[in-house]
């Protein structure tokens, strides 16, 4: 059966198969978004969909983010299975009401007589001279909601396990595409050349229905010396500066934000004794201030050093000094040279 | 803050509405137009938006001044139809003032009544199927009632006691009653507006037959997603009827600050070339006429109305409210529209099917039923004695299942509650 063929995919077109599968397996899901019908999307995510599935299953919207989310509500309150996509995350803001006062809230206020199982997907992050509103990473605006999930995938063969779990999740889901690394691992050497997907591992996917479940982190290169918790491009970012500078460091994928696998980071930590937290996102109030104070709370006897945190400053996110914003090898270098020595 | 003069231009003036009446100044409507009855014949369900503008400045009406009904929108109700529509509209009425009165009492927080506002809710959902969803604003009660939904569940959610199907989650009078066709009220306005295209796109895309409702009022057309509503449901042709019941007041906004000085609400559907009709809020009539006639423009697939209500909101917001401090004192006496409840009770006394003496037997009889449904409820408990849903429900339906942390936190609260109460608590 061609389901279990695997073949070699990037990021994009892991999501587009996802998509494509789900639209296949459960006639309730349906696709909509700024130029995802027709066109096939600004990133190709949905690139041939709307022809195989037909228009009523994969459409053009309107510019309206509000609209985009707050119709899928809706849609997800008569029974199907939406999967509005926002075409930058730093276009998300207008749809937060809607996501904030009613998707999350919509299950538990109505006492499970309505619900909203819809999948909001979303390129974000940065290190591809975005700018200010092509490279926000606002992840810790959503794991603030009490009722959404967020989910953020690392590598091709997660990209599309866990956005399947995501469109089959009965909550909503915010899906977050790092679209740094749609087209291959970005390690944050912004002037060597990018690697494609076909030479990692992460880009063997199966060209069928599988699924990973949301809630689980990933470890994705074990060791003793230091806990690294990460997600999204800086997975790959910490890959790279562990190996140029030989640290023994546990780097954990974290994949699903919220609900977070507490479990994995806390057996981690007490393990390796000391733990670094890594995002692009600007620093003060950013989910690392979550996870530093879970850790804490959790191993303060078992650590070695303070929790040190690695992320973008706390400044808009600029054009021409990207590279001096972007959370690369040397903040990163830097970093791990303070926990070792504490 | 510097200003740049030049010296051959008027200063600019910024315009900041005020309402024509303030508390102490005696109301006059007498500007307000009224037109004769059908003075805009009902058009064809099929007529194109562009040919029907003149509706959306006009005010459909059945009922004229002598109480009878005429003209091309007349629905043609039967005797027994109308009299149902007046007891669910003094059922409604009865509800709400006995539920006031609770809230008066301190049994509960909060509540909102919809006193004069009952046909828009009422008569509306007579003209709906009972299979439609309507997607209410927190003044639609009536919906409910109309449904037969019971009253003793809803008062169980106004007292967050241990019948509230809501488990004591919600604000009073925010309610959800999927098998009825009413969705889940939200404290954010507006919000339902997409939420009912959505829903009405999707019945389209499933080739299904039901069709959508929505209300909001006049304060709230000023969203941002009443916009992208009109936006959407207009590229879609969705199968929606958005409603507005301009009652003239957004708390102690009045509807000028929405944008009425300049023009209807109904016309605002024209420019987003959907079909836009303003009716007289307080003619039951004309008002099931025009969610009759919206209705079979959505069913036939001829696409989204925009239904104008015009009518005035007879008492204050809510329960935490003083309108006398912010408006004239005998407005709702004087509205030239009148009352729904009295128009049509002349309206059934006109035709010879219903007397004074039947009336007042009929509220006699509903007083008495709803205090009768209200006994019954506070069974149940009222707010804040403790007949409550138990504690750890508090961190159910977050999500469909319990995440650890929720777990680890409804731990923390079950501990909080034994310090509180002692070891036997849970006992009670």
């Amino acid at each position: 059966m061609s389901g279990d063929s695997v073949k070699t995919m990037n990021m994009i077109e892991a999501i587009n198969s996802a998509l494509d599968v789900m639209l296949g397996k459960d006639p309730d899901v349906v696709i909509m978004g700024e130029d995802v019908g027709y066109f096939g999307g600004v990133f190709r995510a949905t690139a041939g969909l709307q022809k195989k599935h037909g228009k009523t299953r994969v459409f053009d919207t309107p510019i309206s983010e509000c609209g985009i989310i707050g119709v899928g509500v809706g849609m997800a309150a008569y029974g199907l299975r939406p999967v509005p996509e926002i075409q930058f995350a730093d276009y998300i803001y207008p749809g937060l009401d809607q996501l904030v006062s009613e998707a999350a809230r919509m299950r538990y206020r109505s006492a499970n007589d309505f619900i909203c199982p819809m999948t909001v997907r979303s390129p974000f992050g940065g290190g591809i001279f975005g700018g200010q509103t092509h490279s926000q990473s606002p992840e810790s605006l959503f794991t603030h909601v009490c009722g959404i999930k967020t989910v953020i995938p690392a590598t091709p063969y997660d990209a599309k396990g866990l956005l399947i779990a995501a469109i089959e999740d009965n909550d909503p889901v915010v899906f977050f595409e790092p679209k740094r690394i749609y087209n291959g691992p970005f390690t944050g050497y912004y002037d060597r050349p990018v690697e494609p997907w076909s030479k990692h591992d992460g880009s063997a996917v199966p060209e069928g229905y599988y699924r990973i479940d949301l809630g689980k982190a990933s470890i994705v290169r074990e060791g003793q010396a230091v806990t690294v918790l990460t997600y999204g491009t800086m997975v790959h970012v910490v890959k790279a500066v562990v190996a140029e500078h030989g640290i023994d460091a546990e780097i954990i994928d974290l994949r699903t934000l919220l609900p977070l696998d507490i479990d994995t980071i806390e057996a981690s930590v007490k393990k390796t004794s000391r733990c670094m937290v890594v995002h692009e996102a600007t620093r003060t109030s950013g989910f690392g201030a979550e996870l530093s104070a879970q850790v804490q709370e959790r191993c303060f006897y078992h650590l070695e050093a303070p929790v040190e945190r690695v992320t973008g400053f706390d400044t808009p996110y600029p054009h021409s000094l990207e590279w001096a914003y972007f959370p690369g090898p040397v903040r990163l270098a830097r970093a791990f040279d303070k926990i070792m020595k504490d | 803050m510097g200003q740049y003069k030049r010296d051959n231009l008027a200063p600019l003036q910024l315009h900041v509405p005020e309402p024509k009446f303030r508390p102490g100044d005696k109301a006059d409507f007498s500007d307000i137009v009224i037109p004769e009855v059908d003075a805009i014949p009902r058009p064809d369900e099929h007529a194109a938006p562009a040919d029907i503008h003149g509706l959306a400045y006009g005010l459909v009406r059945v009922m004229g001044d002598d109480a009878k009904a005429s003209g091309s929108w007349n629905p043609g109700l039967s005797a027994e139809t109308l009299r149902l529509m007046l007891r669910k509209m003094l059922t409604l009425r009865a509800f709400d003032d006995r539920m006031f009165r609770a809230q008066r009492q301190g049994k509960t927080s909060f509540y909102m009544k919809s006193y004069g506002e009952e046909a828009t809710s009422v008569a509306t959902t007579m003209a709906l199927h009972r299979d439609d969803m309507c997607f209410p604003s927190y003044r639609q009660q009536g919906i409910l009632i109309t449904r037969d939904y019971p009253l003793v569940d809803m008062m169980n959610q106004i007292y967050s006691n241990r019948g509230d199907r809501l488990k004591g989650r919600q604000l009073p009078i925010m309610y959800s009653a999927k098998d009825y066709g009413f969705f889940s009220i939200s404290g954010n306005l507006t919000t339902q507006y997409p939420q009912a295209v959505g829903w009405a796109m999707a019945s389209a895309s499933r080739a299904d037959t039901r069709i959508a409702a929505v209300w909001c009022g006049d304060g709230s057309t000023a969203e941002g997603d009443f916009h992208s509503a009109m936006t959407f449901a207009a590229v879609y042709n969705a199968p929606v009827i958005f409603q507005v019941v301009n009652n003239q007041w957004a708390i102690s906004s009045f509807s000028g600050f929405a944008g009425s000085e300049r023009t209807t609400f109904a016309a605002r559907a024209i420019g987003y070339g959907i079909a836009g009709l303003r009716v007289d809020g307080n003619d039951a009539l004309a008002v099931y006429a025009a969610m009759q006639w919206a209705a079979n423009r959505a069913r036939t697939n001829n696409g989204p109305t925009l239904i104008e209500y015009f009518t005035y909101r007879g008492e204050g917001h809510s329960t935490s409210d003083d309108p006398s401090a912010y408006r004239a004192a005998e407005e709702y006496a004087l509205w030239p529209l009148g009352d729904p409840v009295e128009r049509l009770k002349a309206h059934l006394i006109a035709l010879d099917e219903w007397s004074d003496a039947q009336h007042e037997a009929l509220v006699a009889e509903l007083s008495d039923e709803v205090k009768a449904k209200q006994k019954e409820a506070e069974q149940n408990g009222i707010l804040g004695h403790g007949l409550h849903h138990p504690f750890e429900t508090m961190f159910e339906d977050v999500f469909e299942e319990m995440p650890a942390h929720l777990k680890e936190q409804c731990a923390q609260m079950l501990e909080e509650q034994r310090d509180k109460f002692g070891p036997e608590w849970e006992a009670r």
